[in-house]
């Protein structure tokens, strides 16, 4: 061990201890939500019209056509890929850590295949409706959350997040039985395709009504995760050492859950299932900012955002047809992960 | 002995999944400024006992009374800011660094959405350093040994500045350096009032720590009692259900156990 003589010192204790929390009030995070908003405003000019990849700046002057466009079809879908990318990091920091493990994400209870069956079902019973599907699949993803919460209970096997863990992956398992049976059901030139798509994963319908639909609940639960950040730390804790520190470990937990399930579900209504966002995302945020939730929420947020958004900019214009988006953060989320464990060349910042 | 601050009165206990009771009627007094130590068999319900001492564990009959009034009616933060856990070992899942980590202790200080500063990494910085991890603050949590992780463990609660500390096992994994400090360190603690009631498997640490002794088996009280009355080979002897002598070596008391030479 070794103690310097500054390190005794109150004076130099109390200088040493403003650093290090200055450092967690903000710093390199205030860099990253520039690069946001910047990455935000430049997605505004990336797509395939006029010609891809981009669309200058003069043009957007000149071009009546190319503002109606960026009004009305890329700010509400960028803005609604940030929110998508938020949401699921957001998430899926808030279950990796309630679940004291890093290796969840939101599909880990039920939720995501639960909203894959809601829109499945109302896609060949009710109709394909956006309001009907979207209604129906943020629905299955509560019923997905509820069903393994209260299985979670049943079981008599482990502890209470194995039990949860477990819970989560029989519910989806029961889900995903029940969407190939509806994918065999369905009619195989008006209905498959649309389940089809809607379990890849895109933002190709989004408008400004449909943002509106999932902006108050979004924001809402995103800022019940924000606000929480540093409580979550204490969340992660067991819970007689969590209630020692004056915590109400369960009413807190199933609080964020909820703020972390109702985001989720708002998002997936309307994008369809997106995968791999909710898992690596918080793992970098952890591996560049440290593990406090304090910093590690708002990077998981940003970068969440940022990956999204970058993910659907690619989306839309690399091909003629628009590539899911499920698709392309699944293939890019899973090569960058593998890439970071790998190398372990990133490290925490000093 | 000054009035009880901790009071078991016919307490009885189960735990929810298997229906056999830990505690049938449990009376048991702890007094204010003592350091008391539990001792008994694997199974004793030692650490049950530290569990409802904290108030996380409620009881199903019977009641525990913290200064007077039952645990249950005193508020989470109150109670956060009265009495510290050490749990004996912490399944931790994520990289924190140590002063992140021993920061989370000054939560039953702030308010429901507030986040610690300055102040608080102040006297989560002096906390390490009073169990001799000065200037560890930045290490990462997942690289320090487990003896090492022990003493973070001791640290959050100093930084909760408790007037009463529960320690489940807290020199199991430690060396005989760190547990002499740490022994140090409690004893201080007492001297300045507060209230140690810690749970262990060796008498040593009892006998060089303790004023008062429990002596437990399969949920119940045994022998309670200053530690010259209930520090004897025969009380041991009881507990364990083993031969144990108390022998003198230089005016500490040394344990013997299992096959004692005649």
């Amino acid at each position: 061990m070794i103690r310097t003589e500054a390190d005794l010192s109150p004076a130099a204790g109390l200088s040493v201890a403003r650093r290090v929390t200055d450092r967690m009030r903000s710093g390199e995070l205030a860099w990253l939500a520039l690069l946001l908003i910047v990455a935000l405003a430049l997605s505004l000019f990336v797509g395939r019209y006029p010609a891809p990849p981009f669309l200058t700046p003069g043009r957007l002057v000149t071009d009546e056509l190319a503002q109606r466009l960026v009004w009305s079809l890329r700010l509400p879908r960028a803005l609604a890929a940030v929110l998508l990318g938020m949401s699921l990091a957001g998430a899926g920091t808030i279950l990796q850590m309630i679940l004291g493990n890093p290796l969840v994400e939101p599909g880990f209870l039920g939720v995501s295949q639960g909203a894959a069956f809601g829109a499945s079902l109302s896609i060949i019973f009710l109709g394909n409706a956006a309001w009907l599907v979207q209604g129906s699949a943020a629905l299955f993803a509560f019923v997905g959350l509820g069903l393994s919460y209260i299985l979670a209970h049943r079981l008599r096997y482990g502890g209470w997040v194995l039990r949860l863990v477990l819970a989560g992956i029989a519910v989806s398992a029961l889900f995903s039985a029940g969407v190939g049976m509806l994918k065999y059901v369905a009619d195989p030139l008006r209905q498959l395709p649309e389940i089809t798509f809607w379990l890849l994963g895109g933002l190709w319908s989004m408008t400004w009504t449909q943002l509106r639909a999932i902006v108050p609940i979004t924001l809402i639960a995103l800022l019940i995760m924000y606000r929480m950040r540093w409580r979550l730390n204490l969340l992660a804790l067991e819970d007689a050492t969590a209630f020692s520190l004056g915590v109400a470990p369960n009413r807190e937990r199933i609080l964020v859950v909820t703020a972390a399930v109702a985001a989720t579900a708002a998002v997936i209504s309307v994008s369809g299932i997106v995968g791999w966002i909710g898992l690596i995302v918080p793992h970098v945020a952890r591996r560049l900012y440290g593990a406090d939730a304090r910093r590690a929420l708002p990077a998981a947020l940003l970068l969440g955002g940022l990956f999204s958004l970058l993910c659907d900019d690619v989306a839309r214009t690399l091909l003629a047809g628009e590539i899911p988006l499920g698709i392309l953060t699944s293939l890019l989320g899973a090569a960058f992960f593998l890439g970071l464990m790998m190398t372990q060349k990133i490290q925490r910042q000093p | 002995m000054s009035a009880a601050l901790i009071a078991f009165q016919d307490v009885r206990f189960s735990y929810p999944a298997n229906g056999r009771p830990v505690f049938q009627r449990l009376t048991l007094d702890i007094a204010s400024g003592t350091a008391t130590a539990i001792l008994g068999p694997n199974g004793a319900g030692k650490t049950t006992l530290l569990h409802m001492a904290s108030g996380w564990l409620k009881p199903q009959a019977g009641q525990v009374m913290l200064q007077g009034l039952p645990v249950g009616s005193y508020g989470r933060g109150e109670l956060g800011r009265r009495i510290a856990l050490v749990p004996q070992s912490e399944h931790i899942a994520f990289e924190y660094s140590l002063l992140e980590f021993v920061l989370l202790g000054r939560a039953p200080y702030l308010k429901p959405l507030e986040m610690p500063g300055p102040d608080d990494a102040r006297i989560a910085l002096d906390a390490l350093a009073r169990v001799g991890l000065a200037g560890w603050g930045e290490r990462s949590i997942a690289r320090i040994s487990g003896g090492e992780r022990q003493l973070v463990l001791v640290a959050r609660a100093l930084v909760q500045q408790p007037r009463i500390l529960l320690l489940d096992e807290p020199t199991a994994h430690l060396d005989l350096g760190n547990k002499a400090r740490l022994l140090a360190l409690l004893r201080d603690l007492v001297g300045q009032g507060v209230t140690v009631l810690l749970t262990t498997h060796e008498p040593e640490v009892a006998a060089s720590l303790a004023t008062h002794l429990v002596l437990m088996r399969g949920g119940q009280v045994l022998q309670t009692g200053s530690l010259a009355e209930a520090f004897t080979g025969e009380c041991l002897s009881a507990t364990y259900g083993v031969p144990v002598e108390v022998a003198q070596v230089h005016g500490r008391q040394v344990v013997l156990w299992g096959d004692i030479p005649p």
